[in-house]
């Protein structure tokens, strides 16, 4: 019987195999997050040069007459706007059907009915949000005879946003252990006083958490507002602007990147480039904010 | 050590007749008659898998909180059974409090904890004076009372089960609950609840479910011992009954029935 050696053997079928299979994954690990990194270098370095403090304050200028194509404060301002209507409708809907779903169904069918339906309409592409909006809202003039508006815009992203509500409530009231609720229950509290003052509260951290991140991606869409609020060259001045045409970012970037000028090509970039900061932001400030409140809690 | 109770003169505070308690189809306990008089501390014991936990839990309708569990039978308190369909769960259980096995304070400072139950049943006298007392009545108030903002998980195991006492003292109970308080704690923790539990008795009926036989025997009046059969068309099942209940002296003294004596002596269980 030939007794093999103890010491490591490169040359071993079975080491050079297992060599090749680390590098590889290595390698395709590497591949999978190079998209993120060009896209997002690639954002800075075109649209970092654009920034200017006209940028935020100027409207854009019709395409094609001069060289010069203004500012975004339109776009960025409806953002705001478009993405804080968006989650008065849903913030208060989603994180109530969560507690539902989470505290007082009993699993019968219609929670059952509801949690398909959430997954199914977190699956619905954007673009369907938008034409349902464009069918119920904006060709039929319901909200006082106007048509596309920044409300329209805010009514169709709330569509998105809602799962994502919906569900991180779930699943934040379902962490939330038992023996509290019993807890609460058991000194006379009612239902209601301790899902208000109890189970609520404990799962704040984690509600909070999914309620920014359903606000980021809302932020970012673009094909639901081309359809709703579609876009605006002037600045929003007061409330009676939210039902007319609102600019926004995202079809700001997707109206100027198409046209054949290169000042508007310019603010393109400089608008992605505020995007993609702002949600960036929002994320990482999510991140410490779930980091910081979790070190508070647990003394 | 036990006393000698004088129970033909104490009045039944809570009666159980001919109570079964199910969960699906699946039956835990079936045909329970118990009587439990005010002001005395009554243990229940028994294997695990007899009921006794669910009786418990029965008495102050926290079995509702399980889906599928359902009831047979009256629970008779202060002359009503509190599983008649015009009762409201929530002022049954703000009459009868109950204290878990794992010690389970809200996520708040230990003055909050203390006064949160007593916002809710409308307490309006002096908050400072009535957490003070209840934790000096649950004895947990010499560790307590330079934290008071500091959070409930700051104390100890053990505290922590004082401060859930004295959560449940807060409110005014008739009756306190207790299921396996002290099976999370150390010896000496237990020696301090068992100490609270015989001040409490003054004011309070309790009820206590133990799996610690010496407990029952130290601070119980009367002992109620459940045990298990199988199902009799068997498929291996149990369903639990009360197998005896008397003055905790006859208990573990001379039982009348075999099984306690079984149980008692340590020989299953």
């Amino acid at each position: 019987m030939i007794m093999n050696s103890l010491y490591y053997q490169k040359k071993l079928s079975r080491n050079v195999g297992d060599k090749f299979f680390t590098s590889l994954s290595v390698f395709c690990a590497l591949i999978a997050i190079l998209p993120l990194i060009f896209v997002v270098t690639y954002i800075l370095i075109k649209g970092g040069a654009q920034i200017t403090p006209e940028l935020f304050t100027l409207e854009p200028n019709p395409p094609g007459d001069d060289l010069d194509a203004g500012g975004i404060n339109p776009a960025l301002i409806g953002t705001l706007v478009i993405t804080t209507i968006a989650s008065i409708i849903a913030i208060p809907v989603g994180v109530g059907g969560g507690i539902y779903l989470a505290e007082y169904s009993n699993g019968g069918p219609f929670s059952k009915f509801i949690r398909f339906g959430v997954n199914v309409l977190a699956g619905v592409p954007s673009i369907i949000a938008g034409v349902f909006i464009y069918a119920l809202i904006v060709s039929t003039k319901i909200l006082f005879g106007s048509m596309y508006s920044g409300f329209a815009g805010g009514m169709a992203l709330s569509i998105l946003m809602l799962p994502t509500v919906i569900k991180t409530t779930d699943e934040g009231l379902k962490l939330v252990p038992n023996e509290l609720r019993y807890a609460s229950l058991g000194i006379g509290a009612s239902m209601y006083t301790t899902i208000l003052k109890i189970t609520l509260p404990t799962a704040f951290r984690s509600i909070a958490t999914g309620v920014v991140l359903g606000i980021a991606r809302a932020a970012g869409e673009t094909a639901p507002l081309i359809f709703t609020a579609l876009f605006s060259y002037y600045y929003i001045v007061g409330f009676e602007d939210l039902f007319y045409e609102m600019g926004s970012l995202a079809v700001l970037i997707y109206n100027f990147a198409l046209e054949p000028y290169d000042a508007q090509n310019k603010l393109a970039w400089a608008a992605s480039f505020i995007l993609v900061i702002s949600i960036l932001t929002v994320n990482i400030f999510s991140r410490i904010f779930a980091a910081f409140t979790e070190k508070t809690k647990r003394v | 050590m036990i006393k000698n109770t004088k129970k033909s003169q104490k009045k039944n505070i809570l009666s159980l007749e001919d109570v079964s308690i199910s969960y699906g189809t699946f039956e835990a306990v079936k045909n329970v008659f118990l009587n439990f008089k005010a002001g005395d501390i009554t243990s229940l014991i028994g294997p695990s898998g007899c009921g006794k936990s669910t009786v418990l839990r029965a008495l102050n309708r926290m079995n509702d909180l399980i889906p599928n569990c359902s009831l047979k039978g009256t629970v008779l308190f202060d002359g009503t059974n509190i599983y008649d369909k015009r009762v409201d769960p929530v002022e049954v259980r703000r009459r009868i409090g109950m204290v878990f096995q794992q010690p389970n304070p809200f996520p708040k400072s230990i003055y909050e904890n203390i006064a949160f139950g007593a916002r809710i049943n409308g307490f309006t006298g002096d908050m400072d004076e009535l957490v003070e007392s209840s934790l000096r009545k649950a004895a947990v108030w010499s560790e307590c009372k330079d934290k008071l903002n500091d959070s409930g998980y700051s104390l100890s195991g053990g505290q922590q089960q004082r401060l859930c006492i004295a959560r449940t003292i807060a409110i005014e109970p008739e009756i306190i609950l207790m299921d396996e308080p002290c099976s999370a704690l150390d010896p000496i923790s237990t020696l301090k609840i068992e100490e609270t539990m015989h001040e409490l008795k003054k004011n309070y009926t309790i009820i206590i479910v133990t799996h610690n036989m010496q407990q029952a025997l130290r601070v119980s009046d009367m002992t109620a011992f459940f045990n298990a059969v199988e199902y009799e068309d068997g498929d291996g099942g149990k369903v639990g009954y009360l197998a005896e209940f008397d003055s905790t002296e006859k208990i573990f003294n001379s039982p009348k029935e075999k099984t306690t004596q079984e149980y008692i002596s340590g020989k299953f269980g």
